[in-house]
């Protein structure tokens, strides 16, 4: 018997472990073999591949992608202890593990290029909309809007956050946050202790220092003088 | 209902969490509970090992969910402490061969016949962890006092908070070093719960007759039930059955952390 496909059931889908060795080509030849074979059963099936150590790049799964869609078969990840698998898979987004579909898992993602598209709304005309976050956002988690974000927790080193709009934190911000994204210089981040291992506004980035003096007080970033600069964050500078 | 299902996982690697399940389990069975450990470190095996099992095995994981034998043929009985059991990983599978759902199914047949099933979790966040991770009804993060450790067990923390169902999570903090800590050159408790903010279960020190211990097939809270990491083992195993004791910091003097509390807004 042919033992180089093996399927088992997830949560979510279908588990499609790929022995290692052998021609990827021929690999998903004998997966396609597999599913005419079975009638209707993969139909609208949800699958994740995992692929071993198996090197492969972007146009290796695009066309397995192509082979699976052809059969009504979505791809929806793929699992790899392959650095560069893992990065292709992420850039056709694909998830790379069996987690939240949220997820962020992997460093490739968390440094992929802002987004350059403008604003598709103006939060002035439509009244400001957002997201609220009641609770610590941790190291490789992500949130993105295109409104503004507030968070009543910490936003721990390792977090993301990109919003068009403003970033408000009450807690600590140690994470990355990118405000205005769209372009809005005019955007602010504000903490009750502001220390990101970086910061963006708009098209400007700046870099906490290391040891920060004085007692840790609320402060807010925004862009002037054209660079990020922070002042404190109380009834003198809430406009 | 019956036992509770408690997965010791990390993150990173390496910082304890076969060591720590070894201990809590002596410790759990020690305090009169019927305890199974489950090793679901598929592959590499290694629980059997630190708990002197190791030739005493005839079934693994993965013959019970292959049907290949019984649940209970597969169980390695401790004949050193009353109703402790093994049930070790297998070293030739690969781990996909276990899949989350087989975990909870194995699980929900010991829930019946024992108190508490520890599973000991392999590191990062990848399939072997989410097996791990499935059955459980709790969670204890195991950490060293250190920011790459920190840093994943807060990586962790985040995806057992994106399960859909709750997941209780508590923390560990191991190898602490006390004259480090007061010197500044290693993270303090404080420091720790700071970034989690999670529950505290417990702090143990380091102790170079851990790895002896381990290697002696062992487990220190067996071989030596008055040296610290031991006590600290029996401390957190009575926490876990619902006793309030509380966790002194160890780089303070007279400085009292209370347990089951929030820490992450000072002592
Ligand atoms: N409190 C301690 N004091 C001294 N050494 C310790 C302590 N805890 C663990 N160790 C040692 O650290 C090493 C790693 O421990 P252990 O195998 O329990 O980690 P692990 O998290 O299970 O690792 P892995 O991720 O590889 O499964 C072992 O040699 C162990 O003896
Ligand atoms: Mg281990």
């Amino acid at each position: 018997m042919d033992d180089s496909i093996t399927l088992k059931g997830i949560k979510d889908g279908l588990l499609v472990t790929i022995k290692p060795g052998g021609k990827w080509s021929e690999r998903m030849k004998r997966l396609a073999a597999l599913i005419d074979g079975q009638g209707n059963f993969f139909r609208g099936a949800r699958v994740m591949l995992s692929v071993g150590a198996r090197n492969l790049g972007q146009r290796e799964l695009q066309s397995a992608q192509k082979m699976l869609a052809k059969r009504d078969v979505a791809l929806i990840g793929v699992l790899s202890e392959s650095m560069n698998t893992t990065g292709a898979a992420l850039k056709l987004g694909l998830r790379v593990d069996l987690g939240a579909a949220d997820m962020v898992t992997s460093p490739v993602a968390q440094v992929a290029p802002l987004p350059h598209k403008p604003p598709r709304i103006d939060p002035e005309e439509r009244g400001t909309h957002g997201v609220l976050l009641r609770r610590t956002l941790r190291n490789g988690r992500t949130v993105h809007s295109d409104g503004h974000v507030v968070v009543l927790g910490d936003v721990n080193a390792g977090a993301v956050i990109v919003a068009e709009g403003d970033v408000i934190v009450w807690g600590r911000l140690r994470g990355v946050v990118h405000a205005g994204a769209g372009g809005d210089e005019a955007a602010v981040v504000c903490a009750l202790y502001l220390a990101p291992t970086q910061l963006r506004i708009a098209g400007y980035i700046s870099i906490s220092p290391e040891a920060r003096p004085g007692k840790p007080q609320p402060e807010k970033a925004m862009v002037r003088n054209g660079r990020i600069e922070a002042v404190a964050w109380d009834y003198r500078n809430m406009g | 209902m019956g036992a509770r299902v408690i997965t010791i996982t990390s993150g990173k690697g390496g910082v304890g969490k076969t060591t720590s399940t070894a201990n809590l389990a002596v410790a759990l069975a020690q305090l009169g509970k019927r305890v199974v450990c489950v090793d679901a470190d598929i592959g590499l095996r290694n629980l059997d090992v630190v708990m002197g099992l190791e030739n005493r095995i005839v079934y693994d994981l993965v013959d019970v969910v292959e049907g290949r034998c019984g649940l209970r043929q597969a169980l390695v009985r401790d004949k050193r402490v009353p109703q402790l059991y093994l049930l070790p990983a297998s070293q030739t599978h690969d781990k996909t061969a276990v899949s989350p759902q087989d975990m909870v199914t194995l699980t929900n047949q010991l829930r019946a016949d024992y108190d508490v099933v520890l599973i000991d979790s392999p590191a990062g966040i990848e399939w072997g962890f989410r097996n791990a991770l499935a059955p459980a009804d709790e969670v204890i993060v195991v950490t060293n006092p250190e920011i790459p450790a920190v840093r994943d067990a807060d990586r962790i923390i985040g995806v057992i908070e994106a399960e859909e169902r709750s997941i209780a999570v508590s923390v560990v903090i191991n190898r602490a070093k006390p004259d480090m800590i007061r010197r500044g050159e290693m993270m303090s408790v404080a420091d720790v719960l700071e970034v989690l903010a999670v529950t505290l279960l417990g702090i143990v020190p380091e102790d170079r007759r851990v790895t002896t211990a381990s290697n002696n097939g062992a487990p220190l809270t067996l071989a030596d039930r008055h040296a610290p990491v031991s006590r600290a083992f029996v401390e957190i195993a009575r926490r876990l059955l619902g006793e309030e004791i509380p966790i002194r910091d160890p780089a303070g003097e007279g400085v009292w952390l209370r347990m089951a509390r929030r820490l992450g807004l000072g002592r």
